[in-house]
């Protein structure tokens, strides 16, 4: 937010310069249509500003200043010296704030009133007198300037001449080792330094974190959606991504409106998401990233997408004659049609979307700076626009490979790791005609750079493992020799036909170096991706996730299963060092000695076991099973059983499996008390545990149906007829239609805080 | 009399002409890297002091057979801000040239005819006047 205060400050300086004297003509000519705009222009921008950056002072001058001039504009009041003289008085004082704010200095705000008053129409007609600006304008110094705008032109032509030099240099170095004169070679290096450091300055002028962009981003979303009555949760990632000053600011308004958009038309009322059955608030996704010398910003939504068919019969409409053509369309090209002009599928207009300028415009704006527009439409679900824009003067960090005869750049942000195809991590299989790497268990499809360019067939010697949008593949090359920060220019239209290369770079040696554009070289050589495949997991009824729950085959051999969140992780624990010590059991695993609970009877006395470790327990405690079989998730609706230690019984592939209570693998403590029993009676107990349990294990009761030898019961809940074993009772009765027990909750309610209590 | 500068050039044998204002300058390309799977008549990148050129083989491009001895004069000249070097045979001169139609009912070739704006005579040799920077957007264009 600083640097956008900064920035304003900047810029209303600038114009107030500039308009001094515009301001000077109008007062002597108010008549003058010219100069009373670009005064109202002036005030505009203010207000805009101001309201962006929460300034409402200078929001309330502006706005009253900015009524007075459409009010002339429009020829409802003539510019008489009287208002001529509040404006300016008006203007003057926007400027003494902006100082202020500038030096972080208070302003009296006295004035204000008074200015604002003179400005209204119906105020007395008393002659006027200016109210003296306060001098607490003059109190608070104005701070030196510490920036100045700079031409992107000039800066073009200073990296240009910044790289001449270094090559200049390099010339220099070279003669002057093979002069051999050593004492020059202190100068050089000097030199040397020199240089790197000024192009290392000048290239860094032109960058700015993406980050400029988004920060307003936050505050547009919530406006956007509050105006709308639509909660939006935004997520914005990759702000440090650097790119150039020009393009940051070509990026601005396209991303305005595809925001804009996606909460007006993606993003659906609250009441029609939860019918759909989503959460409420809507999600917007803004992620930006780097890809070769390719900036690319994601702006995704999960809202309703587009209905591709309500397009094409909106245009229809339009241009009945073309509908034929229409309807005959691809359903890429049906969505397409977003970008056609004087488009909107809203039939009603809003404040913030809905006026046909729109998409068309924003793809014009896109292309001009020479990037791509993409739409990933999934109705119902979402969508995704992905604006790619050149960085045309990128630094990149590059690694440089070596395959064949030639050196190529492949941008260090797609390489997750290098190893040696040798290396024993390694291991290469022929699949088909395909080639997999399994590198430390994760398979992955190979691609011989060789092969695709067309120079070698052999493997080489490295691996690359390369991250793309869509998945990763492993790409073989000769060797890898360096990395080196370098500028990207794009490639020549002859050259990018390829379809391989992503830019071009000249580093200090003077030999060029093709940018390798590591999407093009895995479709070159057949490997895709589809994104789809990223979106699916989403695709999942939010209503249908359940807990996930770990399978595992337990000591006797049967398959059971325990919740997810109460196992921190797995240890391999060998059987030969499992031993008894003071009533329990123990292990030795990786971190030292666990505490085991071992169910049923003695562990087995040879092979590998796993020990579930609890969280949450003094010491590392672990459930003993044979091994862990695999992950799945489970729903609230198991079959009820009979064993308190198991929370019921859930079927897979016509097995049924206990899921284990977590409440009951927590190892007991001697000076823990365990937890009171409530005892159910009588032949309707399933029926009463399933209604009543949640009300009695709030109330730190287990439920037991039957007494073990020396258990007591705390409350007994008993029908009618039934002999009560003990403790707090509490009878019910029977519904005498129907036969179903009634129980007085209150009843309940108090024997369970009394005998709570005991 | 309406002569305008041109830079006079042979390639593969013949003679032509390229309009001086084309022109950005004359070079020899000493070292080229290659650029595996660009357009056929694309030799590869050569640095040029500070600026990556992309290295045109004017004899593909016009189907001619390639000199014996790999020649490394070249031509630099920018189109759609990116530059190129278009190799030939041999630079000879810059000289005023009065340029007129390419003599009727003759057949130049499809390659040629594209990419020819005029005809002159320079010391009894007749030269095509050759719009260098169709020369070099013919490369895409073929696709």
């Amino acid at each position: 937010m600083d640097d956008l205060l900064q920035e304003f400050i900047a810029e209303t300086r600038e114009t107030l310069g500039a308009l001094s004297g515009e301001i000077v003509a109008w007062e002597a000519d108010p008549a003058d249509r010219a100069r009373l705009d670009a005064i109202f222009r002036f005030v505009h921008t203010v207000k805009g500003s101001c309201g962006f950056l929460d300034l409402p002072r200078l929001a309330r001058l502006s706005h009253a200043a900015e009524d007075v001039l459409q009010a002339v504009r429009s020829g409802e009041r003539t510019p008489d010296p009287r208002l001529v003289s509040a404006v300016l008085a008006i203007i003057d004082r926007i400027g003494e704030i902006v100082e202020a704010i500038d030096a972080g200095a208070a302003l009296d705000d006295s004035g204000e009133d008074l200015l604002l008053a003179v400005l209204d129409e119906k105020a007395s007609s008393a002659p006027l007198k200016l109210v003296p600006t306060s001098n607490a304008g003059a109190a608070a110094p104005r701070q030196a300037t510490r920036s100045i705008r700079l031409s992107v032109d000039l800066l073009d032509r200073m990296m240009n001449g910044v790289s001449e030099m270094v090559l200049a240099r390099n010339e220099l170095a070279r003669r002057l080792r093979d002069s051999g004169d050593p004492t020059l070679e202190n100068a050089i290096d000097r030199l040397s330094l020199t240089v790197s450091e000024l192009r290392d300055t000048v290239t860094r002028t032109r960058m700015q974190a993406i980050e400029s962009l988004f920060t307003a981003l936050p505050r547009l979303v919530r406006d956007t959606a509050g105006a709308l009555g639509k909660t939006v949760s935004l997520a914005i990632d990759g702000a440090d991504v650097e790119l150039d000053r020009e393009m940051i600011e070509l990026l601005r308004d396209p991303l305005v409106h595809i925001v804009r958009n996606a909460i007006d038309h993606g993003i659906e009322a609250p009441d029609e998401r939860r019918r759909a059955g989503k959460p409420e608030a809507g999600r917007l996704t803004i992620a930006a990233r780097q890809s070769g010398n390719r900036i690319i910003v994601e702006i995704a939504d999960d809202g309703r997408g587009i209905d591709t068919a309500r397009l094409v019969s909106k245009r229809i409409e339009q241009e009945p004659r073309r509908a034929g053509e229409f309807s005959a369309l691809s359903e890429r090209a049906r969505l397409d049609l977003v970008f056609e002009p004087g488009l909107t599928t809203r039939d009603t207009v809003t404040a913030t979307s809905g006026r046909g300028v729109g998409m068309d415009v924003v793809r014009t704006n896109v292309e001009q700076i020479g990037g791509t527009i993409r739409l990933h439409n999934v109705p119902g679900r979402g969508l995704t626009t992905t604006i790619e824009v050149p960085l045309t003067l990128a630094i990149l960090s590059a690694v440089i490979i070596g395959a064949g005869e030639g050196r190529y750049a492949v941008p260090r942000q797609a390489v997750e790791e290098i190893v040696a195809s040798k290396s024993a991590a390694v291991r290469i299989d022929m699949v088909g005609d395909a080639i997999l790497a399994t590198v430390r268990g994760r398979r992955l499809p190979v691609v011989r750079l060789g092969e695709v360019l067309g120079t070698a067939d052999e493997l080489g010697d490295m691996l690359m493992i390369v991250n793309l949008p869509g998945g990763s593949f492993a790409l073989g090359v000769d060797s890898v020799d360096d990395t080196q920060e370098l500028v990207v220019k794009p490639v020549a239209p002859a050259v990018m036909a390829a379809g391989l290369y992503a830019g071009q770079m000249l580093p200090d040696t003077g030999v060029p170096l093709l940018l390798l554009d590591c999407a093009g070289v895995a479709a070159a050589a057949g490997v895709s991706f589809d994104r789809v495949v990223e979106a699916e997991p989403e695709a999942a009824e939010p209503v249908a996730e359940g807990t996930p729950g770990l399978l595992f085959e337990a000591l006797d051999g049967r398959r059971r299963i325990v919740p997810l969140s109460a196992v921190e992780r797995i240890e391999a624990v060998q059987a030969e060092s499992i031993r008894e010590a003071g009533g329990r059991w123990w292990a030795t695993a990786r971190d030292g000695l666990v505490a085991l609970i071992v169910a049923g009877g003695a562990p087995p006395r040879g092979g590998e076991l796993a020990a579930l470790m609890l969280p949450g327990a003094d010491t590392a405690t672990g459930y003993l099973a044979r091994r862990a079989i695999d992950i799945v998730s489970f729903h609230d609706d198991l079959l009820p059983s009979n064993n308190p230690a198991v929370s019921g019984i859930l079927v897979i592939e016509g097995e049924p499996i206990e899921v284990l209570d977590p409440a009951h693998l927590r190892p007991g403590r001697s000076d823990e008390k365990p937890a009171p029993i409530c005892l159910l009676q009588g032949p309707d107990t399933a029926w009463m545990e399933a209604m009543l349990s949640p009300l009695i294990e709030a109330a730190g009761y287990r439920i037991a149906r039957t007494l073990a030898p020396g258990e007591e019961a705390a409350v007994t809940l008993a029908a009618g007829d039934d002999v009560p074993a003990g403790g707090q009772v509490v009878r019910f009765d029977r519904d005498p239609e129907t036969g179903w027990p009634l129980v007085d909750s209150y009843a309940l309610a108090s024997a369970l805080t009394i005998g709570a209590a005991r | 009399m309406n002569e305008t500068l041109h830079l006079l050039a042979h390639v593969g044998g013949r003679a032509i002409a390229v309009p001086a204002d084309a022109v950005e300058s004359v070079v020899d390309i000493s070292s080229i890297v290659k650029a595996p799977r660009a357009h056929p008549a694309v030799r590869g990148l050569a640095a040029l002091r500070s600026r990556v050129v992309t290295v045109i083989d004017t004899w593909e491009l016009l189907g001619l057979p390639a000199p014996e001895e790999g020649s490394c004069r070249a031509i630099i000249t920018v189109v759609d801000g990116h530059h190129h070097a278009v190799l030939v045979d041999t630079l000879e001169d810059v000289a005023p040239l009065d340029v007129v139609a390419v003599p009727t009912g003759l057949s130049l070739g499809r390659r040629w005819a594209g990419i020819t704006t005029g005809s002159a005579e320079r010391e009894g040799e007749p030269l095509l006047v050759i719009d260098i920077a169709r020369l070099v957007g013919s490369i895409v264009a073929a696709g």
